[in-house]
């Protein structure tokens, strides 16, 4: 007996769709990703495109092997966004297996393994890095310098894909490529040197590391532009970066030569990339609004204190993913009042 | 009787939880004085057009009935009779397709009109406002009142429940908050005199303290309408238009800040709500002597003319249909109700009934494909009772019930805002509908189960009754054939002698 | 790195512990539950003498959760859950889950033997001793115990509708 009408209401609806909320997000995400090309060089492009290529290959063989309809989910634009995001947190040096076994283990490990879109529980481009940094430390430890604001060392695009395709030139290595500005001072100040002593070198720029900051602002002006338009909302953004900027206040206050200042913080790195962009995923983020702010106060704090005192320069991408291992938990506890909720 | 805004009552306005803004098209329908439609060929009265149980017909097939005369009458507490919406012929009792309560076929009785109209004795009663409330109950209950906001629960049982409590407030609800419908703005400016006068009796049947109206603010034309006739025991005030503010726990909150108890009734709290299309409704009946038998119905959408109807309960939907221009194409639907709440005609055939507030032609109906749930959580935003309707949805297509029902599910009131919302076409109202309904169908299972266990425990102690009875008797027989025991040996003695007066006795019968 | 392994230590000792725990949660509690969890049709389908004992085997861990066929799928998940246990299908050697049957007397056979309503669990069989048995439909439970007693194998199980 079917008791159910063949159509339900509502006859009516917004028009929103998964692909559209994607679409969003990409359109977000160019000018950083410009911004970036500009000063780490065209590596980030050509990765960009080698990781985008990637995630949609493995996505059609994952879907195809699942039996699930190619049509709907190839172009969602989920894969694609998964595959700029873990480009975006790659060096550009990196070689191409680097970025085929991280795509690879973020589609098809993390997304696809654990149910496909809607049911993973980690953020497979945050598992892809997380995969590759620890398998691969070295090739990800190779950043490009950067000299005035050029494109880095002069290298065009033909210089890019050979780093990516045959590997770094032995000689010339030190002028071509060093360490980010957050493992420099990660360094330094293990190596008990105070903050003052190297923190108007080459490296730091005004607001953060030379470079990082604008590629932080480019970032951040996309973030607040998809806040305004409603595709994410406020509370992950806006604690986690609250977060990670009280803390660094509170320890760059109490000892400013041992610990690193807010604006350092949060204009270097992956910060503002994963603010806007990566702590929101929806899919792995909590859903209740409380469970959101507890959420992002948890990256926060465990992204500081991996800077601090862990060992990685920048431990976004596992704050972000112990913080999804723990948002079931997270909802079960911060569901909200019902209308009408009956003191008892 | 004065044209100005009665400010004494200062009334300070709340918000509902979540909501959205949606675009009214009601200007396609507002403006246009209702049309009375023409009789049609055949009227369909089924017996159930209200929450509760099913009328019993009290006439046959033959029967010549006039107009306004009882056809069915209620059976039980929670039921109201129905009436001939015009005089005839009952042509037959049979079923036909009602989604009041599911697409199924229900009982129904089908009058064939004579063209006459002849109206069955009427019994007006005009000094309602001096008679005894229970008396009105009684009136408007004979009259076959039912919510004709769309729930359709019968009026009598709420003015009794509201006699038996001390009731604040009583709400007069016009807030039309669901698109294309606009047959409560219409009824408003055509009918003002009925509801100010309604309003008044209702709050006279409940003994209620104050007396609100409460109308839409993109209905001006109506608030000025029922302004130029209230004095100040009636306040009336204007409510911003957001859906779903028409939903009888969202205008309590908004009107006077409270919330209904999640699982309870507004009655619990001192509330009592009326549609203004019922107060009119119930003032004609006990005026008039008329009982229910049309309403205002708002045919919109996809046709040439769309307006408001005043239709004869029992009219196909296609008659109406027929009145304002509706050509059938494929890719559209007749949904009974506006498109967020309504259901979904497969008939034209089936009568507009008690409940039927409007009848709209849409193309615009939901048909992408359902994509998996990614956790947006922008239904969660718009939950007009603050649920959580993605954990709903997950646990609803586990069936997994008592997780569901911890969250809530019964307070849903199936208003779709959460479906229109959803960027992955997810149908959740429909998945809701299906698990109440499979938690009804277990709880009725679980009560049966729980029955079938007392009827075994007792039949169990029974047997053990009986088994322990027969073992008393052996062990008195087999103690009494000892002979060891002092007090045993008075026994023995005393049934010796109770034996041979048993033989004495035998003896005698022989001589 | 030190961080990161403390961390897998600890996830590693609470998934032990949480592993060893069904073995370590009270079950005699919930008998009670488990036991209106069942849907007292006495029938013994479960190789059980009725709905109690097999509750009480569930409890004493001798019996598996899967071989009630009149409970069926809502039976099995509604006891996994109690006993934080995987569900299961149905146990195809107790039976199948099949919609609701009641049973019906052939009136015209039957002789009056009351075989059947000492049989029946809930006695939903109306008659006497060479008087005429009838089901009363809305006691019968479907268990299906009267049917092998009859002599005149006059009982059948119809299908319920709506």
């Amino acid at each position: 007996m079917s008791y159910i009408d063949k159509i339900s209401s509502p006859y009516i609806h917004s028009l929103t769709s998964i692909n559209e909320v994607m679409r969003q997000v990409i359109f977000a995400l160019v000018p950083g990703i410009i911004v970036t090309t500009w000063f780490l060089g065209w590596g980030v492009l050509v990765h960009c495109v080698l990781a985008v290529c990637f995630a949609l290959a493995f996505e059609a063989i994952m879907l195809t092997l699942r039996k699930r309809p190619l049509q709907d989910f190839m172009y969602d634009g989920s894969a694609i966004i998964t595959g700029l995001l873990f480009a975006l947190t790659i060096t550009p040096f990196a070689p191409w297996w680097v970025s085929l076994s991280g795509i690879c283990f973020a589609i098809v490990v993390a997304k696809h393994l654990y149910g496909g879109l809607g049911y993973n529980i980690f953020n497979p481009a945050m598992a892809g890095y997380a995969f590759v940094l620890i398998c691969f430390p070295v090739e990800l430890n190779y950043w490009p310098t950067m000299l005035n604001h050029a494109v880095a060392g002069g290298s065009g695009v033909i210089e890019s894909l050979k780093i990516i395709f045959i590997g770094l030139p032995y000689e010339g290595l030190d002028s071509l490529s060093g360490a980010t500005p957050l493992a420099f001072t990660k360094s330094q100040l293990n190596g008990m040197v105070m903050l003052s002593e190297f923190s108007s070198g080459p490296l730091f720029g005004s607001l953060g590391g030379k470079g990082w900051e604008w590629i932080g602002l480019a970032f951040l002006a996309g973030g607040v532009w998809l806040m305004i338009k409603g595709i994410i909302k406020w509370q992950i953004p806006l604690i986690f970066i609250f977060i990670l900027f009280a803390l660094s206040l509170i320890f760059h206050g109490h000892d400013p030569e041992r610990y690193a200042s807010s604006m350092f913080n949060l204009f270097t790195g992956g910060t503002l990339l994963a603010a806007f962009f990566i702590a929101t995923d929806p899919v792995t983020a909590s859903a209740t609004p409380r469970g959101k702010i507890i959420y992002a106060a948890g990256i926060g704090l465990l992204t500081y204190i991996i800077r601090t005192w862990g060992g990685y320069p920048d431990g976004i991408a596992f704050a972000v993913l112990i913080m999804n291992a723990a948002v079931p938990f997270i909802d079960n506890v911060t569901r909200p009042d019902v209308f009408g909720k009956v003191e008892s | 009787m004065s044209s100005e805004v009665h400010t004494r009552f200062n009334r300070e306005l709340h918000s509902f939880p979540g909501g959205l803004e949606l675009k009214t098209h009601k200007e396609l329908t507002n403006s246009k004085e209702s049309l009375r439609t023409p009789l049609p060929d055949k009227i369909i009265l089924p017996l159930q057009q209200h929450i509760g149980s099913p009328s019993e017909t009290i006439v046959k097939k033959g029967d010549t009935v006039l107009k306004g005369q009882k056809i069915a009458q209620a059976s039980g507490y929670i039921s109201v009779p129905v009436h001939a919406s015009t005089s005839g012929k009952i042509l037959d009792i049979g079923t036909c397709q009602s989604i009041h309560i599911k697409s199924e076929q229900v009982p129904c009785i089908i009058i064939e009109p004579d063209g006459e109209d002849a109206w069955f004795e009427l019994e007006p009663v005009t000094d309602y406002l001096s008679i005894d409330p229970e008396i009105l109950q009684r009136l408007i209950y004979e009259a076959g009142m039912v919510g004709m906001g769309g729930a359709g629960f019968p009026a009598h049982v709420k003015l009794n429940e509201g006699t038996a409590t001390a009731i604040d407030t009583l709400i007069i609800n016009g807030v039309e908050c669901e698109p294309y419908i606009s047959c409560d703005d219409r009824i408003i400016r055509e009918k003002a005199d009925y509801i100010v006068s309604g309003t008044r009796m209702l709050q006279h049947a409940i003994q209620a303290e104050h007396c609100v109206i409460a109308v839409e603010e993109d209905m001006p034309e109506a608030f000025e309408a029922l302004n130029a006739l209230i004095d100040d025991d009636i306040e009336l005030v204007t409510v911003p238009a957001r859906y779903p503010a028409g939903g009888e726990k969202q205008l309590i909150k908004v009107l006077t800040g409270k919330e209904v108890p999640a699982g309870g009734l507004p009655i619990h709290i001192g509330i009592v709500m009326h549609n203004v299309g019922t107060a009119a409704a119930a003032f004609r009946a006990v005026t008039r002597g008329e009982p229910l038998l049309s309403r205002y119905v708002t045919v919109s959408g996809n046709v040439e003319d769309p307006r408001n109807l005043q239709v004869l309960l029992g009219t196909p939907v296609e008659h109406c249909l027929e009145q304002v221009g509706y050509h059938p194409r494929d890719d559209e639907a007749v949904i009974m109700g506006g498109p967020m709440m309504g259901k979904y005609i497969h008939d034209i055939s089936m009568p507009v009934v008690k409940t039927t507030n409007s009848i709209l032609v849409t193309s615009g109906f939901n048909r992408s494909r359902e994509k998996p749930c990614i956790g947006c959580g922008d239904c969660v935003d718009v939950c007009p009772a603050k649920l959580l309707p993605q954990e709903l949805f997950a646990y609803a297509r586990a069936k997994d019930y008592e997780e569901v029902r911890a969250l809530h599910l019964f307070d849903c009131i199936e208003c779709g805002c959460c479906a229109y919302v959803c960027p992955s076409n997810i149908p959740l109202v429909k998945y809701y509908r299906e698990a109440k309904t499979d938690i009804a169908i277990y709880e009725k299972k679980q009560a049966g189960y729980e029955h079938a266990r007392h009827r075994f425990e007792a039949r169990s102690e029974r047997l053990d009754r009986i088994e322990n009875r027969v073992d008393d008797r052996f062990d008195k027989i087999k103690t009494l054939s000892t002979d060891q025991d002092p007090v045993e040996e008075d026994k023995q003695s005393y049934i010796r002698a109770a034996v041979e007066r048993m033989k004495q006795k035998k003896n005698k019968k022989k001589d | 790195m030190l961080g990161v392994l403390i961390i897998l230590l600890l996830a590693l000792i609470r998934g032990f512990l949480i592993s060893r725990s069904p073995e370590t949660t009270v079950q005699q509690g919930k008998f009670e539950d488990i036991l209106s969890a069942l849907p007292q049709t006495q029938c013994g389908k479960c190789n059980y003498s009725g709905c109690q004992p097999y509750a009480e085997a569930i409890v004493r861990g001798e019996a598996d959760i899967n071989q009630c066929p009149p409970g069926g799928e809502t039976t099995i998940k509604t006891i996994a859950k109690l006993l934080g246990r995987q569900v299961k299908p149905l146990n195809p050697e107790n039976g199948l889950e099949k919609d609701k049957h009641i049973a019906l007397i052939d009136e015209t056979l039957c002789i009056g033997c009351v075989k059947c309503i000492k049989a029946c669990p809930v006695d939903a069989i109306l008659g006497a001793a060479k008087q005429m048995h009838s089901v009363l439909a809305e006691e019968c439970t479907g268990c299906e115990l009267c049917v092998a007693p009859c002599p005149m194998d006059c009982i059948s199980m119809q299908a319920v509708t709506g």
